[in-house]
């Protein structure tokens, strides 16, 4: 961005500024996560896609990510913007683990130091362009956050980021409830993932779901969800509205 | 300690390997009103003399909250202690702020003493001359440290710091290994007893000392003076036969002979009552 000022004999100077350097717009991206709490800790899903705008580019991104000893770090939104954050967090949790002392920093501190992040991005009008699913298990307490790129930051029980803010939320709200056993919880997510992959067409069918307990982190392997395509309507799509296609 | 060619300057050795000037601000710690802090598993107490100026004086504060979880009491230049507590506000409150989470006393008292170092690395410093007993929890429970001028810090089951401390640190040796299970009102209590050696046969009154708690259900705050004189009713009015009177008895002739001897004077009989020149 270039301006011009004009001086007294009438010539203006141009005066070169610095191209801005701050995020405009996010160019690979990821999308939702979905994450509940349940009886042993806090389980995570997302799939492993990274769009290029509408071309789904790339299919093997980890969009999960454990954090020291006690956290589960989830990310939706800008990829690079994700892989700084982890260069952060590797950061942060190297000088904790250098101080030795029996001391840790748990999932709630981890959230509120991302918190400070983004929420000073924001101010500089450069933010990272991430909405954080933050899980953990300390002392045995669950803990799960989100933080959005503007810094609004909020503790709950069940959470979902982008499209599964409108498709999975709903789910979660009816079927969610304290306690729920592993194989429960992995079919609770399974089934937001699913209208997910059928309803956000940048989701793609590979997805992990990452586990995190008081003993640790276990991250699964890639896999696919069964998906049913023989509904009736499919077979005719024209037959209430003769002419169409 | 007497004058000699090395001790001009902190940033001079000495031939035989010593800092003089810290060694110096050290002796300053000494000249300061005795402070006391003592910790059980799950609690820290901190206790100080009051001491003013003259009588028409207000005492000077020596006990400071650093933050719900950390309190510090100080001998020395209260002065540089006040700035440090400041400096340990400012570090807790920023963690705080950051992490929503409390600051481990463990890593507090590491920048304290690394604040403390850098002071005796540079020419146009001079050390901080205040001792600083740093009681506070972490993950691990209570904790008691002492940072010293020098800029180390030790950690501690019971310390006294300042002047005549050391009769509060005979009467702390005999009974440490009890605090870790003792209850807070018997830690209260060795407190004010620890104070009372360090005052020389003066009668302990509540306003001549302030005492201050924390513990892991139980933010820092200051145990309100009639709090205190109640613990002291209990064993200051009772007569000889009492046992804990007979042992602070003991404790006081203790550390009459104890303070007696420093000072090079004819050792003081085990009277009631010392005499209050030394």
């Amino acid at each position: 961005m270039t301006f011009t000022v004009p001086i007294d004999n009438g010539d203006s100077v141009k005066i070169a500024e610095e191209e801005s350097q701050r995020t405009l717009y996010p160019y690979v991206t990821g999308t939702s996560i979905v994450a509940i709490k349940y009886k042993d800790g806090v389980l995570m899903a997302s799939d492993m896609g990274g769009s290029y705008g509408s071309t789904l580019r790339y299919k093997n991104i980890e969009r999960v990510k454990a954090i020291g000893k006690h956290s589960l770090l989830g990310a939706s939104g800008e990829i690079s913007d994700f892989q700084e954050i982890l260069r952060y967090l590797d950061e942060l949790t190297l000088n904790d683990n250098m101080w030795d002392d029996g001391n840790s920093l748990g999932p709630k501190e981890i959230h509120n130091y991302l918190t400070r992040v983004m929420y000073n991005r924001r101010n500089k009008f450069d933010p990272l362009w991430n909405t954080l699913v933050l899980g953990g298990v300390k002392n045995g307490k669950s803990y799960l956050g989100m933080v959005s790129m503007i810094g609004v930051s909020f503790e709950d029980d069940h959470v979902a980021t982008g499209f599964g803010n409108h498709l999975a939320r709903p789910i979660l709200r009816d079927e969610w409830h304290a306690d729920l056993s592993f194989e429960d919880g992995v079919k609770l997510l399974e089934k937001c993932m699913r209208v997910l992959l059928y309803r956000d067409r940048s989701a793609i069918n590979k997805l992990q779901i990452a586990k995190i307990t008081e003993e640790g982190v276990t991250v699964s392997q890639p896999y696919s969800l069964k998906t049913f395509w023989e509904f009736s309507s499919f077979h005719n799509p024209t037959a209430g509205a003769e002419g169409s296609w | 300690m007497f004058r000699n060619q090395y001790d001009t300057d902190v940033t001079t050795w000495s031939p035989t390997g010593r800092l003089f000037q810290v060694e110096y601000a050290m002796e300053a710690v000494k000249q300061g009103s005795a402070a006391i802090g003592l910790r059980s598993r799950s609690h820290v107490v901190l206790a100080c003399v009051n001491k003013a100026q003259s009588e028409l004086s207000s005492h000077q504060r020596k006990i400071f909250k650093v933050d719900d979880h950390i309190g510090v009491a100080i001998a020395g230049l209260t002065a540089d202690g006040r700035v440090l507590s400041r400096y340990m506000r400012s570090e807790s409150i920023n963690h705080s702020f950051t992490y929503e989470s409390p600051l481990p006393v463990g890593r507090l008292v590491v920048h304290l003493a690394d604040k403390a170092q850098v002071c005796t690395q540079r020419s146009w410093k001079r050390p901080y001359g205040v001792g600083l007993l740093v009681g506070g929890l972490d993950e691990s429970g209570a904790h008691l440290y002492y940072n010293c001028p020098s800029g180390n810090y030790f950690e501690y089951q019971a310390f006294a710091i300042g002047s005549r401390s050391q009769a509060a640190k005979t009467y702390l040796e005999r009974r440490f290994e009890s605090f870790g299970d003792s209850s807070r009102e018997d830690l209260i209590k060795d407190a004010i007893l620890a104070v009372r050696e360090t005052l020389q046969g003066e009668t302990l009154k509540s306003s001549l000392c302030t005492v201050a708690i924390l513990g892991v259900d139980e933010p820092f705050h200051f145990v309100d003076q009639e709090a205190i004189q109640k613990v002291i009713d209990t064993f200051e009015k009772v007569p000889e036969e009492e046992e804990e009177e007979g042992e602070g008895e003991a404790g006081e002739g203790e550390a009459v002979a104890a303070a007696a001897a420093p000072a090079e004077q004819g050792g003081g009989g085990a009277g009631d009552v010392a005499p209050m020149e030394m």
